[in-house]
């Protein structure tokens, strides 16, 4: 079995301080507590910062392009039904650049993870704004500001039909290893967006700022939509944390013919094509 | 003998060409039907156009002995195509013919198909009056009709079938003879798309994801409607990027894979393409070639994507291109997409056009015995530890393991560059290996292209040279030139890139002039003969109107030069 430290790899890239160090040991500590082998485990992700995790992580890995983290890991999972398939990429890459598949892939519902590192800046291309950056937030681009409102991904997944709704903070690490555990172990698409300060370019979202903010709400019924809707739009002086909804549905695998009754990966079942010479019956 | 069966969208014509084409490829006579409609789902002017011969025959003809006119549009647009002792079929009820008197087989199709039980059949009234004209009995379509409708329908089908022979047979009983037909043969009669979908299933694709495009959506059709006989996954994707992502994923964790589209959904894929080079993961996509830019002509054909899926993608990285010429070769070629996608652990992009995804011909049956399926991957024997995914070669193919295939190795595919074992680098040196390892499975990849198909001899006068869809139209030109006592030879290529040279290095040398024939308005073909070759084509006779040649056209522009 492994523990924790065995699923580290390489040294990083990112800034000494950086919320991506804390989300990577959450992650590693849920796997090993999961007894998740490396070799079972897929890791897809986009670019950008966040999504260099699948090489600071000794599991297998998929680092596609730039807002395309979904689509490759819905690939994988339903060619192999038997991986544990997770996502890992930050808020430009899934909300702005990856939009339409975050849409398309929670109403699917496909068996896989998804942790979103949000630092609601993009870090990699040295701070324009992200599509969850608050209004008001200036960047070299964004002069006089950020005129848009901050996209609410929460919201939007529960409008969407997601089973899992969550947010963490990196500054709460086990919380945040716990609630990886659970997504990890949810049978169906689980949406985690982790807040996560960006030590060199957000100056506004520091640390001390997510601190000051961020609570646990009390007795939240994670069954009760309408209860996890109006936590999913809390946004200001107060940010709540925890599984906002955690309701199962069928998966999008077990669905599907090919999948439903056959563990086999689609790869590895016997295949012959002489065997199929009939099917050509139909056009005689 | 041909015929034309025109009217709006909606009015049944695919049926009729349908029910007509499958009895007579039943018969044993050689069959092809041609598509030609407009974008939209009703009204409109769409016709299809029929080939009955002993022999399948290559392609349409203009020419045509009988023209079943749905609405006066058929008639006006189409009546100049009419053979002299031609016939027209048509509604009275609906419009008046005035002139043609001696031509006319004027038939109330609407109101026997309303005597028959419902006014829809009108179309199936046509297809009785067609088998009289022709002399051929109604059981084959009674048969059909009965294997593709419920019972009640079938059987007031059945009635409407009769009304409209006996109709017709009051007017010109068998006035048309056809062909002796082989009939002990068993064909098939299919089209492009059923083609390409059939070859990607008995070549054991397991997942499609597409986005739906015309011409490429009977491909994606075929195979959703195997879904669950076949155990094959269909993913209609948000759009062509997702398509093309999904299909990158499916085929890392070891799922033989494909996707299909046109022009403006390759566009949306191309960062894809490029993904698969970098990630060497195996990529087929048929690419469906409609007129472009933007939306163009979406129902109709070109070969003006050439250039375009050559350079498509972002950095230098090795690719196949192979297209479709005709049935007989494209079932196969797909499957050699395939293989060559893993093996090379490329994208091979597979290029048809709406002409050859919409033509429906009688092929004989096909010897899946032929097809290959090796999955080129690495097994316990052959694994060398640690598992590196972009390991060195000689060959520059890394060895390709799946994810999860063996337990403590890990597989990493990045899209950035990287290291053996997958992980980003910035380094020159690295940077220049890895380049020159991917670049290196050129040299045996060009090994594996085809050289072109030779139709003729090795000397003379003219030597046509096509690739793709346009096979059938040059084949007949290419008959009809000889026929007329000109040494002509038909050159065609299937596997265009890497570009097998060595053949047309030699065929330059004897023939007097060498014509590059293409279905697109900037000769991309012979551009890329002479950036490979330096040879440089005599002539090139160029259609971009959107429709496909026929050989007719192609004989008259090469004898305005000879």
């Amino acid at each position: 079995m492994c523990k924790a430290a065995d699923y580290l790899s390489k040294d990083t890239a990112w800034c000494a301080g950086c919320g991506n160090f804390a989300i990577r040991e959450a992650l590693a500590e849920a796997l090993a507590q999961l007894k998740l082998a490396p070799h079972r485990i897929l890791l897809c992700s986009g670019i950008g910062q966040a999504a260099k995790i699948p090489h600071y992580l000794r599991v297998n890995g998929f680092n596609g392009l730039h807002g395309r983290a979904l689509p490759p890991a819905v690939g994988a999972k339903i060619a192999n039904t038997s991986l544990k398939v997770i996502v890992e990429s930050g808020d430009g890459d899934t909300y702005g650049e990856g939009g339409n598949h975050f849409i398309h892939t929670i109403r699917r519902n496909p068996d896989l993870a998804h942790f979103v590192h949000n630092n609601q800046v993009y870090g990699l291309t040295k701070g324009q704004a992200s599509p969850t950056s608050d209004e008001g937030m200036r960047t070299t681009i964004q002069t006089s500001g950020v005129i848009l409102p901050a996209f609410n991904p929460l919201a939007v997944a529960l409008v969407m039909g997601a089973g899992f709704v969550a947010r963490c903070f990196s500054g709460e690490k086990e919380h945040l290893m716990t609630t990886m555990k659970q997504a990890l172990e949810f049978r169906g698409y689980a949406l985690i967006d982790i807040l996560q300060p960006c030590v060199s370019f957000n100056k506004v979202n520091t640390y001390a700022w997510y601190k000051k903010r961020v609570y646990f709400p009390q007795q939240h019924e994670q069954t009760d939509w309408n209860a996890a809707l109006t936590l999913a739009r809390e946004w200001g002086d107060q940010i709540p944390l925890g599984i906002f909804y955690n309701v199962p549905r069928a998966t999008f695998e077990s669905r599907i013919p090919a999948l439903a009754h056959d563990q086999t990966a689609l790869g590895t079942r016997p295949f012959d094509p002489a065997s199929l010479a009939s099917i050509q019956n139909e056009f005689l | 003998m041909n015929i034309l069966i025109g009217g709006a969208a909606g009015q049944g014509m695919e049926t009729i060409a349908h029910l007509l084409g499958k009895a007579l490829a039943r018969a044993g006579f050689g069959v092809l039907t041609a598509k030609d409609y407009m974008s939209r789902v009703r009204g409109g002017h769409n016709f299809t156009r029929l080939r009955i011969a002993a022999e399948t025959p290559w392609m349409a003809e203009d020419v045509t002995q009988l023209l079943v006119a749905l609405n006066e549009e058929t008639y006006s647009l189409h009546r100049q195509l009419l053979a002299e002792n031609g016939k027209i079929i048509y509604d009275p009820d609906l419009f008046s013919i005035t002139t043609d008197t001696g031509n006319l087989v004027p038939l109330p199709l609407e109101s026997l198909s309303i005597k028959a039980g419902n006014k829809i059949m009108a179309n199936t009234v046509a297809v009785g009056a067609v088998l009289a004209l022709l002399s051929q009995d109604t059981s084959l379509v009674e048969t059909l009709l009965l294997e593709n409708f419920n019972p009640e329908l079938a059987a007031q089908n059945i009635t409407a079938l009769h009304l409209g022979y006996s109709a017709a047979a009051k007017y010109c009983d068998g006035c048309f003879s056809l062909p002796q037909s082989k009939k002990s043969e068993r064909q098939l009669y299919l089209d492009g798309n059923q083609t390409l979908g059939m070859a990607a299933l008995a070549s054991g694709c397991r997942f499609l994801a597409a986005y739906p495009m015309t011409p490429a959506t009977g491909i994606m059709a075929y195979l959703a409607e195997k879904q669950e006989s076949h155990g094959v996954v269909v993913e209609q994707a948000e759009d062509e990027i997702a398509a093309v992502n999904m299909v990158l994923g499916a085929a890392f964790s070891g799922a033989r894979a494909l996707t299909c589209t046109s022009g403006g959904g390759f566009s949306l894929m191309v960062e894809g393409v490029s993904l698969a080079g970098m990630t060497e993961t195996p990529l087929v996509i048929v690419m469906a070639m409609r007129p472009g830019p933007a939306t163009g002509l979406p129902t109709r054909t070109e070969q003006g994507d050439l250039e375009f899926v050559l350079h498509a993608g972002h950095g230098e990285f090795p690719r196949a291109i192979l297209s479709a010429t005709h049935i007989e070769d494209a079932f196969f070629r797909l499957n050699k997409a395939f293989d060559l996608a893993e093996k090379y652990q490329i994208p091979v992009i597979f290029l048809s056009d709406q002409h050859f995804a919409d033509t429906a011909r009688t092929v004989p049956p096909f010897d899946f015995g032929k097809l290959c399926y090796d999955r080129h991957l690495l097994t316990a024997e052959t694994l060398t530890k640690p598992y590196r995914r972009y390991r060195y070669t000689a060959s520059g193919v890394s060895p390709r393991a799946l994810p999860g295939q063996f337990p403590h190795e890990t597989v990493l595919a990045d899209s950035d560059e990287h290291d053996e074992d997958g992980h980003i680098i910035e380094d020159a040196e690295t940077r220049r290996r890895m380049t020159e390892k991917r670049l290196r499975k050129l040299e045996s990849l060009a090994q594996e292209m085809e050289e072109p198909n030779l139709f003729g001899d090795q000397s003379g006068e003219v030597l046509l040279i096509g690739w793709g869809s346009t096979y059938g139209a040059l084949r007949e030109a290419c008959i009809i030139l000889q026929n007329k006592h000109v040494r002509a030879s038909h050159l065609h290529f299937a596997d265009l890139w890497p570009l097998p040279a060595s053949s047309i290095k030699t065929l330059f040398l004897h023939f007097k002039q060498k014509i590059c024939v293409e279905n697109n308005a900037t000769g991309q073909f012979s551009a890329l003969i002479r950036r490979e070759t330096g040879l440089v084509a005599d002539r090139a006779i160029l259609k971009f109107d959107g429709r496909p040649f026929l050989a007719n056209e192609i004989v008259r522009e090469v004898e305005r030069n000879v």
